[in-house]
């Protein structure tokens, strides 16, 4: 089958698609967009959510045909060119990067938040990044990763 | 070229991002901008992709293979079984015990039979269904001890069950005490849980070789091991580095390497496989459980006087690192305290469980949670504090070993013990959500019990017991675009820990020279071992430093030719002389040269252990690390929340800080995971749990907040002073951890990790 889908603001469309292909399978192998990450594809790690329609899903998740004329954006497309969004700055300023293979994810949830709500609690953050599983840091530079990016966005807002 | 400036002058070094910085990784900015290549998104046109077949017994004889089937499946290329090994099939990193693909038996749930490359990884997966295996199942091994003393079990290999027996004697075994305490400790199967799966792609070559690009922690000898099993020469098999997410241990071992160039060699076109989460759980080696059998005897006023062991490992269906796992969980067996009388006894066995190998920690982590286990039962039986109990038996500088080794280096685990204790405990909760069960909201403070406990560790660092452990940099520095430039080129495996920062902070501050690329890691530089072990910043650092210098010799030859004058040290772009004068710009002075050196890093000799006594200097270096954990238990329900999780541990020199940090709070998240959830449930050799649902890792609401102390203690031996970091974190959480919650409820709680059942005795 054909699916059409708008990622990172731009129409694209992924010919001989099988039934069972999911977003995220769609998004790495038949457009090239291999940020989203493959850690469970079972929807218990987090590492390929997405923006679906401005709401975070797990694209592992999703299968291809549902995804038909949605809007997606992926961690490809938070930066503004050259210029990182500040929760991908945050993350490189505080180390929160290791292997990184959570980290797509992560910067997805974590935007999210920030988007929603400006100025998170601990709980809140933690409440807020429970489904994105990292196996390297042990989370506490994440935290510093997002508290960071909070209050670069009250300093500019 | 200008005549050398030797007025003396301010010199201007501030390279920044050299030793002691944290700059960022030079992988950063493509890891977050979701451009890294890793292993799983890797593709080449015209590629296939290839699929496992695995045996679904743990234990069972193969009549016969029939691919026919499979093979006419629309879409299928290649079906290929053991009958296609090119070379021998048999691979292993101590015994060679391991097939490629098995061949008339299988000795464990998951072992690889034959494999399939197709067009779409669906078709592969439809295919593999369609591979007829005729088995005849047999019973399985699967306790430990049985399979280490029961002559009457089946052997699974030649030379029998056992793949490692060690037993270490020290002092008087018989000696006697004021207080004994005894206990048998048991530690579940942990995996390593790395997220990026297993992957690669193997690329044919046109001199009948083969290019493999892939996830790994040792080029090198993924290279042997595959070219050995491929039939080809080590040169025909030339390995590429590609993204890491994570390993842990569990990618020493071999998994789709052989398997995709042989599909690639066979089709004439590059082959992909990657796992998913399933089969990764069945594609990699985990960590060992184990059942230690522990007596410690001290005189009333705490002194510890003998520690007798017992230990088994189940080392499942092939030998991996299972001599190591005894090596180092009986070289270690009374942890960092001094101990006068020793009888202490390990075992390693085959079994037709999963494979156990390499995971951080390794051989390390079942003892220590004994042996912590043991020391708060003895501060107990004491009346004395669980701190006060170890500093007063902790080992230092001038201590000597249960193998009779004397600590010719520092040695401050009194001091980590010290911190930990006295850093501030936090405030009772208050926050509805800080229970245990947090959003669940199963409790409002009734039924909950608060607890602290201890837990220190001292773990080996780099290769033991007589290798020849070492790594190799290859450094080129250039004057590009103007600027002096530096090339540095190992073999050493980034895996997420930051090896790829640090290489370059010592190629900044050894060469004075702000910019430092790096090439990419492969096999077209000597060999810089595995990232495991912690040794990768010791041994590649050190190789890297040694390049460096010998870089730097040439430098000061072309400075004494050119100006004849005698150059000492490079710093800030310029070569500079004894007195600190400059002698020549850097740049001007190289011009068009480019001076390339390749060097090694060999660890001090170490020496294996008298097979009878266990004695020996087996051990090039030890790392120590300590804990203290603060709990919340709802003893109802059994939930446990880990309200805060502190640490101290001696780095020797802390390269980059950061990178240190991140290795703390990382390695203590995975001691907690052991602690309270994370077990691969094994019965009957089948696995239970293969999946992220039901094998569950610590998530940001289970990691409390962590007060790191970092104590930099230089050892003399090793360069710069470092000490390995990776590992000691990982062990000496689990039994902090477990200490608190046994303080917090009293229960004995001899096995982790601690399930809810465990805690309401139901
Ligand atoms: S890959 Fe989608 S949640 Fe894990
Ligand atoms: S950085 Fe490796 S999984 Fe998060």
């Amino acid at each position: 089958m054909r699916v059409n889908v708008t990622v990172n603001g731009k129409q694209r469309t992924a010919d001989d698609v099988w039934p069972g292909e999911s977003l995220l399978y769609v998004l790495r192998e038949r457009l090239g967009l291999a940020g989203s990450k493959n850690a469970c594809e079972q929807g218990e790690c987090g590492s390929c959510t997405v923006y679906l329609d401005g709401v975070p899903a797990c694209s592992c998740l999703v299968a291809a045909g549902q995804a038909e004329g949605g809007d997606v954006r992926t961690v490809e497309g938070l930066a503004d060119g050259d210029r990182l969004d500040s929760v991908q700055q945050s993350f490189l300023d505080t180390g929160a990067v290791q292997c990184g293979f959570c980290t797509p994810g992560l910067l997805v949830a974590a935007h999210d938040l920030i988007e929603r709500n400006p100025a998170p609690s601990d709980p809140q953050i933690r409440e807020a990044l429970a489904g994105n599983l990292c196996r390297c840091t042990g989370y506490e530079k994440i935290m510093d990763a997002v508290r960071l990016a909070v209050e670069r966005k009250q300093a500019t807002t | 070229m200008s005549a050398p400036a030797r007025s003396p002058q301010v010199l201007d070094d501030k390279i920044s991002g050299g030793i002691g910085a944290s700059p960022q990784r030079p992988d950063g900015t493509l890891k977050v901008r979701g451009e890294f290549a890793y292993a799983s998104d890797l593709w080449h046109e015209n590629m296939v992709w290839g699929a496992t077949l695995r045996s679904p017994h743990p234990h069972a004889g193969i009549r016969s293979i029939g691919i026919a089937k499979a093979l006419a499946y629309p879409g299928v290329h290649a079906v290929l079984t053991h009958a296609d090994v090119p070379g021998e099939n048999a691979y292993g990193l101590k015994h060679q015990d391991t097939p490629v693909l098995a061949e008339d038996r299988v000795r464990y749930q998951g072992e690889p039979v034959a494999l399939v490359a197709a067009d779409h990884p669906e078709i592969a997966r439809q295919a593999l269904k369609l591979i007829e295996v005729d088995y005849e199942v047999w019973e399985p091994v699967t306790d430990m001890e049985r399979a280490a003393h029961d002559e009457t079990l089946p052997r699974l290999h030649e030379n029998g069950n056992v793949v490692r027996h060690q037993r270490i004697v020290k002092g008087d075994p018989d000696a006697r005490a004021d207080v004994v305490v005894s206990g048998v400790y048991e530690l579940g199967m942990q995996d390593q849980a790395f997220l990026g799966p297993e992957a690669g792609l193997a690329v044919p070559a046109e001199d009948g070789g083969v290019d493999l690009y892939l996830a790994t922690q040792w080029l090198h000898v993924d290279q042997k091991q595959t070219a050995h099993a491929l039939g080809l020469p080590v040169e025909k098999v030339r390995l590429t580095l590609s993204g890491v997410g994570g390993a842990f241990g569990g990618r020493e071992d071999l998994s789709m390497q052989v398997h995709s160039c042989m599909l690639a060699l066979h089709l004439g076109r590059p082959v992909k496989m990657s796992y998913n989460r399933e089969e990764s759980f069945f594609g990699h080696v985990h960590r060992h459980p184990a059942r230690m059998y522990y007596e410690h005897g001290a005189t009333k006023d705490g002194d510890l006087v003998y520690v007798k062991a017992r230990m088994y490992f189940d080392g499942g269906a092939y030998a991996s690192k299972t001599p190591v796992v005894v090596g180092n969980g009986t070289t270690l067996s009374v942890g960092p305290y001094n101990v006068p009388n020793a009888h202490i006894e390990g075992w390693g066995v085959y079994s037709n469980n999963p494979t156990c190998g390499a995971m951080r920690g390794l051989g390390a982590v079942q003892p220590t949670y004994a042996y912590e286990s043991q020391m708060d039962k003895l501060a107990t039986a004491l009346g004395m504090d669980p701190a006060e109990l170890r500093i007063r038996n902790a080992m230092s500088e001038g201590s000597t070993t249960v193998t009779g080794q004397v600590v010719d280096f520092p040695a401050p685990v009194a001091e980590l013990v010290r911190r930990v204790r006295d850093m501030p405990l936090p405030p009772p909760n208050t926050d509805e959500l800080g229970f245990p069960g947090g959003a669940a909201n199963t409790t409002h403070g009734e039924g909950v019990v608060r607890g602290i406990g201890y837990g220190v560790t001292i773990k080996n660092i780099a290769y033991a017991e007589g290798l020849d452990d070492y790594s190799t940099a290859r450094v080129r520095l250039q004057v590009i675009g103007g600027e002096p430039t530096a090339l540095v080129h190992t073999a050493a495996a980034e895996v997420g820990q930051g090896l790829v920062t640090v290489q370059q902070q010592i190629a900044r501050s050894e060469l004075g020279v702000e910019r430092i690329t790096l090439h990419t890691s492969d096999t077209s530089v000597g060999d810089a071992g595995s990232s495991s072990a912690s040794r990768q910043t010791y041994l590649t650092g050190g190789a890297v430093r040694n390049a460096c210098l010998a870089v730097a010799e040439r430098v000061y030859a072309l400075a004494a030719e050119r100006f004849g004058v005698e150059a000492t040290n490079l710093s800030g772009g310029k070569v500079v002389a004894a007195d600190g004068a400059v002698v020549a710009d850097l740049a001007e002075l190289l011009g068009e040269d480019v001076i390339e050196e390749t060097r090694e890093y060999h660890h001090r000799k170490t020496y294996p252990l008298d097979p009878e006594t266990g004695q020996g200097n087996a051990h090039v270096q030890y790392g120590f690390s300590a804990h203290r954990a603060v709990v919340d238990v709802d003893t109802e329900l059994g939930l446990v929340k880990v309200v805060q999780l502190d640490c101290a541990q001696d780095v020797g020199k802390a390269i980059n800080p950061d990178a240190v940090l991140g290795q703390i709070h990382g390695g203590s998240a995975q001691g907690l995971g052991l602690a309270v959830m994370e077990e691969i449930q094994v019965t009957d050799g089948v696995v239970r749990n293969p999946s992220f649902t039901d094998y569950l890792i610590p998530t940001i609401l289970d990691m409390p907040p962590m007060r790191v102390d970092i104590l930099e203690r230089p050892d003399p031996h090793a360069p710069y002073g470092v000490r390995g970091v990776g590992e000691p974190p990982t062990i000496s959480a689990t039994p902090a951890v477990a200490n608190a919650i046994r303080a917090a409820t009293g229960l004995e709680l001899p096995r982790v990790p601690i399930k809810p059942e465990h805690l309401t005795g139901t």
